[in-house]
């Protein structure tokens, strides 16, 4: 037997776009996706970079495969939005070198904003999607996307979800292909979409549908499980899983390609059952498929349409085919109630605390954005008003402005808004998306003030490299963006760096720009705590000084606890950056 | 990895293990260091992990499965066979994941979450006395320390592997092998010896 490997999905799909002999893949991190790119990027003679954002992966793909190579582009489910424009006309193009699009959907919203169903996306734009329910799975169907791309001239979703990225399982490798380079040939007509050349290719694409729903008829990893009892189960991705430990024994319409559904096999198979079911995760997209060929099939009414399923939801969906099917349903002890709910916090010396408590000073509307300074709208930092996608700090800062600052029609008597405002975003986010959020604030004449949080990296997702680090996904030094200038450049002149553990400096600065009737940036620049700790002495609380007043609490940092009334530092957790010791008007912390 | 022995247990119904813990203590590497183990004995493994903003301190809980043929990579409530708590709120707080006849094997951790650091809810001081009063054999141990006296008080998640180990078929020159290919190469005699430890802590009793 071949060598067999434990191995999370996205390590699979990694070493399948490897073995399928992909030389191209660019993304930007997004759990729970990231570790497709990382992996790959360690493979032997491939070349794998973070992109500043979802499009411009995607479209790089896109160049790699016009110039005749297999590319893969990786992206959490909300990176697809970013790259929807390309997304939508690649099938009009085609591929040259296979490509491939690895999505990552959030069902129970580990660690996203939304749990939207990507294989609405599949579906809108024509694309085949594969998902796999398993690690081997997401290693075999990656493989099999890319001789689908190529053979039907397509882009291909592989669309999987946390519990398939992040769980590990065994991965059994095939033989790899040797990369190839497809000869450039000019071809315009196919390549550039003026509507001319668009309404030539729309026909294609819906032709090319119908011979990939044959395919998808007869697609070998469509399972066709034949079990005992009158009812059958159709499922897909890891929802498969929980069906298989819910309902045991159940027949199962195991799909593992979802668009084009397989209505043949749908119809040919489950009309030997009485009772059709359908248990997928999120939106009931099989299930509409299903509905519309006349089977009459129990899924949502059942099944949750939030969250993540498992197996203990899936077989309460159904408590008659549990009976039937003889599952045991497990004797549990009662949820222990009552205990302490653990968030995620800001870690202890993050430099993310200090100008974000300034910030919460200045009674402003802090438009925040998506990084681990987003936790900070927890109490009791309470900094955070409104978030909603990457970038949209500075942009929802612009309307917010304009909104404020508009008057009313006559006969109002209402005053004009008067709240200032404040947009707060992470370096890597800015470079994502804030830097045109940035030329709105410019050129429309914002008079607001974008805080900067530049760390260094892009540390929520696990400490990626992005342009303004200065080094490549792949280890090479390369140019850093310089913050300042790119700032300047877009004609504002008002940018001033801050250190955060600064805390008077922050007040300062922060009052000054927000006070001044023209648009400014406030850098607080310095590296995650958790990347470069400086060593420094913990702080501790002299007892004759301190009334436990409780100010120094406001910081919600996790080494600082108060016991009775009484506030300690521990020290194992104290970093020594030294930013209670401002706050404490009695000057008792001290190292 | 190695090839799956001979030994292949393909019948075997499927077993559980959940890791529960803080985000930063390492659960991902206890996991997979068990499932490792696992899969070197000839069983079909699966795990399950938190990644992205969890990991900020939060709650984080780590599954391990293994058998003739593990479909679902979450443990269903009631049917963990073990629960290694490297923490006491965490191991309270997932004790649902248990079967009757489940092991506790925890680390006496105490790590406050935000709401206790504010002095807003009370940690619950009596967490280990719950925990014993709702799972009479559980096993509690101060787990950093221990791995110091065996070297190093990181490997306070290896103590707990090697209390749970001869509750599992897998040999201790499987375990040793494994320690040595996934812990950092200045981390395996620690985390060896941690291993060691509490394998004979659990023989002792």
């Amino acid at each position: 037997m071949a060598e067999r490997k434990l191995m999370t999905g996205n390590e699979a799909v990694a070493m399948a776009a490897f073995d399928a002999g992909v030389l191209f893949a660019s993304a930007y991190p997004g759990t729970p996706s990231t570790e497709i790119l990382e992996v790959f990027s360690k493979q032997e003679g491939v070349y794998a970079e973070w992109a500043p954002n979802e499009k411009v992966a995607l479209e790089a793909a896109v160049g790699a495969s016009i110039g005749g190579v297999r590319s893969l582009a990786a992206m959490k489910h909300v990176g697809l939005n970013v790259a929807a424009d390309p997304w939508f006309t690649l099938p009009y193009i085609g591929v040259s070198g296979g490509l491939v699009v690895a999505n990552a959907d959030d069902p129970g919203m580990h660690s996203s904003q939304n749990e939207q169903d990507n294989r609405y996306y599949a579906k809108a734009a024509k694309v085949p999607m594969l998902e796999p329910a398993d690690s081997q799975e997401a290693y075999d169907l990656t493989r099999e996307a890319y001789r689908m791309s190529e053979r039907y001239d397509t882009p291909v979703m592989l669309r999987l979800t946390t519990r398939v990225c992040h769980s590990r399982g065994l991965v059994e490798r095939a033989a790899k292909e040797l990369p190839v380079r497809v000869p450039y040939i000019k071809d315009e007509v196919k390549r550039v979409m003026i509507p001319g050349h668009a309404r030539l290719r729309h026909p294609v694409m819906v032709d090319r549908l119908a011979e990939m729903e044959e395919f998808s008829n007869g697609f070998p990893f469509q399972r066709a499980e034949r079990g005992a009892g009158d009812a059958v189960v159709v499922t897909a991705g890891v929802a498969y899983q929980y069906v298989k430990e819910a309902f045991p024994g159940v027949s199962i319409l195991k799909l593992a390609m979802t668009n084009p559904m397989p209505r043949g096999l749908i119809t040919e198979f489950c009309e030997q059952f009485s009772d059709v079911y359908v248990v997928e995760e999120l939106e009931p997209y099989i299930e509409e498929t299903v509905a519309g060929l006349g089977l009459y099939p129990r899924g949502k009414v059942g099944v949750p349409r939030v969250g993540e399923l498992n197996v203990d939801n899936v077989r309460d969906a159904f408590p008659e085919l549990a009976k039937a099917t003889g599952a045991p349903v497990p004797a549990h002890p009662s949820h222990v109630e009552g205990l302490p709910a653990r968030p995620p916090i800001l870690c202890a010396g993050c430099p993310h605390r200090g100008i974000m408590y300034a910030l919460a000073r200045q009674k402003a509307i802090i438009a925040g954005d998506i990084g681990c300074y987003t936790l900070s709208v927890l109490p009791p930092l309470s900094a955070h008003d409104c978030q909603v996608c990457m970038g949209a700090s500075i942009t929802m800062g612009h309307g917010l402005e304009k909104a404020m600052e508009l008057e009313l029609g006559e006969g109002e008597e209402e005053e004009r808004g008067t709240h200032m405002v404040v947009s707060v975003l992470g370096d890597s986010t800015f470079f994502h998306s804030g830097v045109t959020g940035l030329m709105e604030m410019a050129y429309n004449r914002g008079r607001y003030t974008v805080v900067i949080l530049d760390n260094r990296t892009t540390a929520m997702t696990g400490f990626q490299d992005h342009p303004g680090t200065g080094i490549t996904l792949q280890g090479d030094p390369t140019v850093t963006v310089d913050i300042e200038k790119l700032v300047r450049s877009l004609g504002i002149e008002n940018v001033r760096v801050v250190d955060p553990y600064d805390l008077a400096q922050c007040k300062q600065v922060l009052s000054e720009e927000m006070d001044r009737d023209a648009p400014s940036v406030v850098i607080s620049r310095r590296a995650c705590v958790l990347r470069e700790r400086t060593s420094k002495e913990p702080y501790a609380i002299s007892r004759e000084e301190c009334n436990d007043c409780g100010l120094c609490m406001r910081l919600a940092c996790p080494a600082l606890v108060k016991r009775g009334e009484e506030v300690t530092i521990l020290t194992d957790a104290c970093t020594g950056c030294g930013v209670c010791a401002q706050v404490c008007r009695r000057e008792a912390i001290k190292v | 990895m190695s090839e799956p022995s001979e030994t292949r247990l393909t019948d075997e119904a499927t077993r559980s293990v959940v890791l529960a813990g803080v985000g930063g203590q390492g659960t991902i590497l206890a996991a997979n260091l068990l499932a490792n183990a696992l899969l070197a004995h000839g069983y079909d493994v699966k795990t399950s992990e938190v990644h992205g903003m969890a990991q900020r301190g939060g709650s984080v809980i780590s599954m391990v499965r293994f058998g003739g043929a593990v479909a679902s990579p979450l443990v269903p409530l009631g049917e963990a066979d073990a629960l290694l708590g490297t923490e006491l709120l965490e191991t309270l707080r997932n004790l649902e994941f248990l079967a009757p006849n489940g092991k506790v094997i925890a680390s006496r951790t105490r790590v406050d979450p935000l709401p206790v650091l504010q002095g807003t809810v009370e940690y619950p001081a009596d967490a280990e006395e719950r925990i014993l009063s709702l799972w009479p054999d559980s096993i509690i141990v101060d787990a950093p320390a221990i791995a110091a006296e065996a070297g190093d008080a990181r490997a306070a998640n290896t103590v707990l592997l090697g209390i749970l180990s001869p509750e599992l078929p897998v040999g201790v020159d499987e375990w040793l092998a494994v320690i040595g290919k996934l812990v950092k190469a200045k981390a395996v005699e620690a985390n060896r010896n941690a291993f060691l430890v509490g394998r004979e802590f659990a023989g002792k009793r």
